[in-house]
């Protein structure tokens, strides 16, 4: 399958081993990858504060740079980034789009994914030939389980990696607090949710607390170093690209 | 005769300065004070998780529950586009069987209404059930300042007025509340009570119950709210658990209901629908205990005096809104708030509204405004959410919470004029509209690892991001940007490799065919 790759402005950045994960894996199961390279942001963050004028030129630029009909689907390691594309992107067409902006983005949202939804419903697999000797504890974000509906996607994917010590992760569905421009706005009361989030990852006894999106697990990871707790975050798509031959090297996280 | 019919000009909000509409602080403010308050996280954290678990319960065990979530949204989204035909039914009905109907345009107006008809039965008390209409009118402050004393007969709603205080849950006003407190508000509040009185809860109810049944029995005038008004018949409807609303609404001469516009319902067969998600989605009960019911007047029979005041108070305001007048569906059932996140920290003070959690912060900027004065607080009641939507999946009428908090954002954004973080926008999106820029100013942020400490992360970050460096780190930027590893050699290298592993499981897979 030709899959166009949406890194996400944040993973792009200051991310980049997530999507060169997601990159890797793709291309190892058989997929063309193709990036298209003007590629930038898709607008989640103006849009979730409250701006809807300005990030026109960025939907418009989404729909131009994935609406090509040989790209048959659209990945992005990110449920909150897939949301927005999905939910919002139309909203703001209809608001302060044209009719060929309207078009654009209805196309392209048809065709988006999240990581997990693009392996397990459209390519059809959950044993991706990873393979993670290590204690993992798994957060569903809120975008992916309550705007996507990923469901249980990723844990099935996780819970077919080679040597994983999957383990249960307690209130998960219960937010980590981040949520854009809340953790800045109401600093502190998205601390009181990091903390609580944190002492369930904590409880776990896991090396790794992973999730679909790098923007939550920079929250709970920031929480996570700050208290130097030993456990470490990693991208969903970072154990999946761990193979027996090219095995993530996880170094031990500060304590 | 002039022909002049005036200027259009929108539906009017709650006027500013009037009920409890608006806190004195934003948001943020508030809730730098009540997350310090462990006592009341505490409490809050122990009961949301107990009304939780058991409001799952008794949902998932309907096969039809989300069927029966359809239709309460569909009914009340057909209430709303046909509203004022459906208020004159009701009116026509009430007043046909013998009670009168009254129109409020404001919070203000309906207490002056409610002042008025008290008045005129010479009582100088009165017992009121527990409703979240006269709460945000402020009809109790009112009353109290024309020298006729109101009694709260709902535990909970007694505790917080016997406690000079302010309720902070819509169901359970009382919730930030322990026992060792309530034992503490009822020995120097209720005249008479027995100072041995311990914390144990039967003993704090029989307390509040000996107190509830003299006022009952002496009160000659009852005011109330409803959860229900039917237009096609006239029948107005309160639920309630402890009994002391069936007291109320039976024994007095005089029974006067402020109701919210938005309550009203077509057809009594509507009630089938409501019956069920109401104490399913609030209590976690099959069935709320008490369900009262009464048509206008009958004749020797419960209040011989019935009055019903219709309050909009900002209810059109909101309703002239098309994405905003889904919030007017609201049937209070408070599940929301249970299972709030923001809520569960923060309380409900921190919101400053007589409506605190996720249907507050988009209920109350509709009903009140967000900009009625500098600063407004309630500008900042739709940021007081993380988006997780959790809100969204727990309401009973299908309110889609979430967008609605990103619209009112966006209505704030457009009526805020130009700001710091306006200007901030705008910027980042000229930047990211043009992908060269985007990508010189990633080079740009990659010098940043300069700043960054030993162990590549940033520990204290400028305003405004402070308040996030406070207790979380930030990593560095890395060396290379994705596009960037992507276009170097070792990228083409990678990708080359995986491409050939990729064509090599191919291959695998046709023979295994």
């Amino acid at each position: 399958m030709r899959i166009g790759l949406f890194a996400t402005c944040l993973g792009d950045t200051l991310f980049p081993e997530a999507v060169r994960s997601t990159a890797v894996l793709l291309a190892r199961l058989g997929h063309e990858v193709v990036f298209p390279p003007d590629q930038t942001c898709c607008g989640q963050m103006h849009v979730n504060t409250g701006y809807q004028r300005e990030p026109v030129p960025l939907v418009r630029n989404f729909a131009e740079q994935f609406g090509d009909a040989s790209i048959e689907a659209v990945v992005m390691p990110s449920g909150s980034c897939a949301g927005s594309v999905r939910h919002q992107h139309e909203i703001i067409a209809a608001r302060y789009g044209d009719a060929a902006l309207r078009s654009g983005v209805a196309t392209v949202k048809a065709k988006t994914y999240e990581l997990s939804e693009l392996l397990v419903d459209v390519l059809g697999v959950t044993q991706v030939g990873a393979y993670f000797p290590h204690r993992v504890t798994y957060h569903p974000t809120c975008h992916s389980l309550r705007m996507l509906r990923v469901g249980e996607k990723p844990l099935k994917l996780l819970r077919a990696v080679e040597a994983i010590d999957l383990v249960e992760l307690p209130e998960a569905d219960s937010c980590c607090g981040f949520g854009g421009t809340f953790a800045v706005k109401n600093a502190e009361t998205s601390t009181a949710m990091l903390q609580d989030k944190m002492r369930n990852v904590c409880g776990t006894g896991a090396d790794v607390c992973t999730a679909g999106d790098s923007s939550c697990l920079m929250h709970i990871g920031g929480g996570l170093s700050r208290i130097r707790s030993g456990t470490r975050t990693l991208h969903l798509a970072q154990i999946l690209g761990s193979t027996r031959t090219t095995p993530y090297p996880l170094t031990e996280a500060a304590r | 005769m002039s022909t002049f019919l005036g200027m259009p000009a929108p539906p009017p909000r709650s006027p500013y300065g009037t009920g409890n509409l608006r806190g004195d602080r934003t948001f943020p403010a508030a809730a730098h004070d009540e997350l310090r308050n462990g006592q009341l996280r505490r409490n809050l954290g122990k009961a949301t998780r107990t009304i939780r678990g058991k409001r799952l319960h008794v949902t998932g065990e309907l096969p039809d529950w989300e069927a029966l979530r359809d239709a309460g949204s569909a009914i009340k989204t057909d209430t709303m586009n046909r509203l004022p035909e459906l208020l004159e039914q009701l009116e026509r009905n009430v007043t046909e069987r013998g009670g009168t109907v009254h129109w409020a345009r404001d919070g203000d107006e309906a207490n002056e209404i409610v002042a008025r008809l008290v008045r005129a039965t010479g009582s100088s008390d009165v017992i009121k059930v527990k409703s979240m209409a006269t709460q945000e009118t402020g009809l109790n402050e009112h009353l109290e300042s024309l020298g006729i004393t109101p009694h709260e007969t709902d535990l909970a709603e007694l505790i917080v007025q016997l406690a000079h205080d302010r309720p902070s849950h819509i169901l359970v006003p009382a919730i930030h509340r322990n026992r060792d407190e309530i034992r503490q508000i009822f020995l120097d509040e209720i005249p008479g009570v027995d100072p041995r009185l311990d914390n144990v809860p039967a003993h704090l109810a029989a307390a509040a119950r000996a107190y509830l049944r003299e006022k009952f029995m002496t009160t000659r005038v009852a005011v109330s709210g409803a959860n229900f008004g039917i237009a096609e018949t006239g029948t107005l409807s309160v639920v309630e658990s402890e009994g002391n609303g069936r007291m109320c609404l039976t024994l007095p001469d005089t029974l006067i209901t402020v109701m919210g516009i938005e309550k009203v319902l077509p057809r009594y067969q509507d009630l089938e629908v409501f019956l069920q998600l109401l104490p399913r989605s609030s209590t976690g009960e099959r069935m709320n205990p008490y369900t009262s019911l009464w048509t206008g007047v009958t004749p020797g029979d419960g209040p011989q005096d019935f009055h019903l005041v219709l309050l909009d108070n900002g209810r059109t305001a909101a309703l002239a809104d098309t994405i905003g007048r889904a919030a007017l569906n609201c049937i209070r059932c408070s599940a929301c708030l249970n299972v709030c996140p923001v809520y569960e920290r923060a309380g409900g003070h921190a919101y400053g509204s007589t409506y605190p959690g996720p249907i507050g912060a988009v209920l109350t900027p509709q009903l009140a405004g967000m900009h009625a004065a500098k600063d407004d607080p309630n500008s900042s009641l739709p940021y007081a959410s993380s988006l997780c939507g959790a809100c969204f999946d727990a309401c009973p009428v299908k309110i889609d919470i979430p967008s609605m908090l990103v619209e009112l954002r966006h209505q704030n954004t457009e009526q805020s004029g130009t700001t710091a973080e306006k200007l901030a926008m705008k910027a980042a999106a000229a930047v990211m509209g043009r992908p060269k820029l985007y990508t010189a100013a990633q080079k740009a942020a990659a010098l940043g690892r300069v700043v960054g400490g030993r162990d590549g992360t940033l520990s204290h970050l400028p305003a405004p991001f402070s308040g996030w460096s406070d207790s979380r780190d930030t990593p560095a930027p890395p060396k290379r940007s994705f596009r960037a590893w992507l276009a170097s050699a070792e990228g083409a290298a990678t990708m080359r490799a995986a491409a050939e592993e990729g064509a090599r499981h191919g291959d695998d897979h046709q023979e295994e065919k």
